[in-house]
């Protein structure tokens, strides 16, 4: 556990200084929310019901954006090849750094939601189900958002074309995070959509690290 | 405990798969198979055509538009065969590290596209008239949307590799996932679909159709289904021989290099 | 505990896409031994040290690495520094090494790999403020960190001058007495290590 910890602590240390770019991520997140209401219009009402669409997909254009630099410098710099040859699995080192780009990157964002909410006119119970359902559904977001850098690692530049593979696999979580905030005649389905967003999930952090490690593996050869 | 990486087996011990599988195998055998899968094919689309147009009935509903229904359903069938191909390639390029898994999955994605985007048309030409719009976010014409996106990633991802062998195992994990996936994407839309709209969609396959449908339906599916046997076999046989000319150019690059030395 | 370990590579050939990228490999490493992989730019160097630790398949020979300790795998007992040093320039050189030996899970002493490769009067400071040379220093202080009998380098002494020549000859012969293996591609002599404990591996590419 030591070694697993070592490089949950370096990731975030690495993301955090200077040279990282953790608060570029935050920045995107809440500039992308705010300039919504340009396009739609400041209709309060409007607004309060798109909000929570407004907030997920944000959420998503800022994770997908963060991801590239998952594991590129680290393939670079020839880290990768170094940390492949400690007695932890890869799998594990993999899965130490998403646990890592998910406090760096999503919990942050997670946390400046209700900034983004007061803009969108969400009320507070509407706020904190979207904290709720980004809480449980960015995990996903981030695992795809690995498998994506994993396989697109030793292409030079490969900054758009994950997104482009990941965006797809998004869709489950995107539409049972969004319909776990469902008001009125389809209310009922929230909290079933709850439950399938968390069992997505679980499913995606079961295989995620496999998959992913399984990319490197083939990439470094 | 030691760590063996074997010497390479002589072609006289392979198997009958690994011998049919060698890409210069594979290359012999199967333009013999080209011709009679051309003839195969054409004339099960023709017969189907003629079939479909002469001798099936308009619905009472929808008069002869039904008929679209003849190319929609084959090539919506198609786009999840090629995907299954595709994985079962990839399960190839992984577990045997086969080259010729990794041309088999790279050759069937664009027929997987093409074939998902003809079904994206046809339904939307069959829509324009019974649903009176060309898009309807009904739950199987959304997650073919996907699916052709799923495809056009894999795709993209194709030509981004430089090193095309190293491209194939790669390009396998992700098809993997990808294959994972689908089934749920196909849930989560269908769910989402019902939950903001009530089912009401035409289902082209009930179970009550009359001999006189599924006849031209099934000429249409082997016909259809032949001629991605056939397109594969082409572009698989491309593909190596793109490979082959590569590693020649290499090879005289590399003559090169020494003479210069 | 590493003197039953020893390596021995038959007929190693690595292919892609046809094309050989070099064939005919084979050689002997035994404890203490150090074999220098020569040959041009290009000629497959590093694609057969790639091969050596297992980052990718050869097409055809043979690599039998027999471990003394039945306990421990093949990652356990192998380090490799490629040519890309490895080093996060916004850490500081403690904290790279630090990083590397929680890594390893290694009981080998920080302090003595700084010391080892003259960084201690900069160990606090981030590694960005290092120069090329120092850098290397770095990266290579990681076999001491990572203390595996096994170490497989490619061109360690690129970026170096004389000294850090001399500095990479060190350490190289101090392994070798302590009855460990080292497989480098390098251009460098090792003069302190004695004649009959050195190989040379010549790599020419394929045969046309």
């Amino acid at each position: 556990m030591r070694a697993f910890w070592a490089v949950v602590k370096r990731d975030i240390k690495l993301a955090t200084r200077i040279g990282g770019d953790a608060m570029t991520v935050l920045l995107f997140y809440v500039m992308v929310g705010a300039i919504m209401p340009f396009a739609i219009g400041p209709d309060k009402v409007l607004l309060a019901k798109l909000g929570p669409a407004i907030i997920w997909i944000s959420a998503l254009l800022s994770l997908l954006l963060a991801l590239d630099r998952l594991f590129r410098t680290d393939h670079e710099d020839g880290s990768l090849i170094a940390m492949s040859q400690a007695p932890l699995p890869l799998e594990m080192i993999v899965t130490a750094k998403i646990l890592a780009h998910w406090l760096t990157n999503a919990l942050p964002l997670i946390a400046a939601t209700p900034l983004l909410a007061i803009l969108l006119n969400l009320d507070a119970g509407q706020t904190l189900l979207v904290i709720f359902t980004l809480l449980i559904g960015t995990p996903a977001l981030v695992c795809f958002g690995a498998i994506g850098a994993a396989v697109t690692v030793t292409i030079k530049r490969g900054g758009l074309i994950a997104p482009i593979l990941i965006l797809p696999l998004s869709i489950p979580t995107l539409i049972f995070g969004v319909s776990a905030l469902s008001t009125g005649a389809i209310e009922t389905a929230a909290s079933s959509a709850l439950l399938f967003l968390a069992g997505f999930t679980l499913l995606a952090l079961v295989f995620t690290p496999f998959a992913t490690a399984l990319a490197l593996k083939m990439g470094a050869e | 405990m030691s760590k063996n990486a074997s010497i390479d087996p002589t072609p006289q011990d392979l198997g009958f798969f690994s011998r049919i599988a060698h890409p210069g195998h594979f290359l012999l055998w199967s333009k013999h198979w080209l011709m009679p899968l051309t003839i195969i094919s054409v004339a099960l689309l023709l017969f189907g055509t003629y079939l479909a147009f002469f001798n099936s009935p308009a619905d009472y509903q929808q008069g002869d538009t039904v008929r679209i229904m003849y190319v929609h359903v084959p090539n919506a069938w198609l786009s999840q065969f090629c995907y299954a191909v595709m994985v079962m390639a990839s399960v190839g390029s992984l577990v045997w590290r086969h080259p010729l898994a990794d041309v088999s999955a790279k050759a069937a994605a664009p027929l997987g596209a093409t074939f998902t985007a003809v079904a994206l048309a046809t339904g939307a030409l069959w829509g324009a008239p019974t649903w009176g719009t060309f898009w309807e976010w009904d739950g199987r014409m959304t997650s073919t949307l996907v699916m052709l996106f799923i495809y056009l990633g894999i795709i993209a991802l194709w030509r981004t590799f430089e090193d095309q062998a190293r491209a194939g195992r790669i390009i396998a994990v992700i098809t993997l996932v990808g294959a994972i996936n689908i089934p749920i994407i196909k849930f989560s839309v269908e769910w989402w679909n019902t939950l903001h709209q009530p089912a009401s969609v035409f289902r082209p396959d009930g179970p009550t159709m009359p001999m006189s449908i599924l006849l031209p339906l099934f000429v249409m599916f082997f016909g259809f289904s032949f001629l991605f046997l056939l397109l594969h076999f082409i572009s698989m046989r491309a593909e190596i021989l793109r490979r082959r000319v590569r590693a020649l150019e290499r090879r005289n690059a590399q003559r090169l290099r020494e003479q210069h030395a | 505990m590493v003197e039953k370990t020893f390596i021995k590579v038959r007929e190693l050939a690595v292919s892609r896409g046809g094309f050989v990228i070099f064939e005919g490999i084979s050689f002997d490493a035994m404890p203490g031994e150090v074999i220098l992989l020569r040959g041009p730019n290009g000629a497959g160097k590093s694609t057969c040290l790639a091969a050596l630790y297992g980052a990718l398949a050869p097409t055809h020979g043979l690599i039998d690495i027999h471990l003394s300790d039945e306990n421990r795998s093949t990652r356990e007992l192998i380090h490799v520094i490629g040519h890309v040093p490895g080093v996060k320039t916004t850490l500081t050189v403690r904290e790279n090494l630090q990083f590397w030996a929680d890594l390893y899970g290694s009981a080998a002493n920080v302090e003595n790999a700084i010391d080892a490769a003259g960084l201690h009067p900069i160990a606090d400071s981030d590694a960005s403020i290092l120069s090329a040379g120092q850098t290397r220093r770095l990266a290579l202080a990681r076999l001491l960190v990572a203390e595996r009998p096994i170490w497989i380098l490619d061109e360690p002494t690129s970026a170096l001058d004389k000294q850090g020549d001399a500095w990479v000859g060190n350490l190289i012969a101090r392994h070798s007495q302590k009855g460990g293996i080292i497989i480098a591609a390098t251009h460098l002599d090792i003069p302190n290590v004695p004649a009959e404990k050195i190989k040379t591996v010549l790599i020419n590419g394929a045969p046309a």
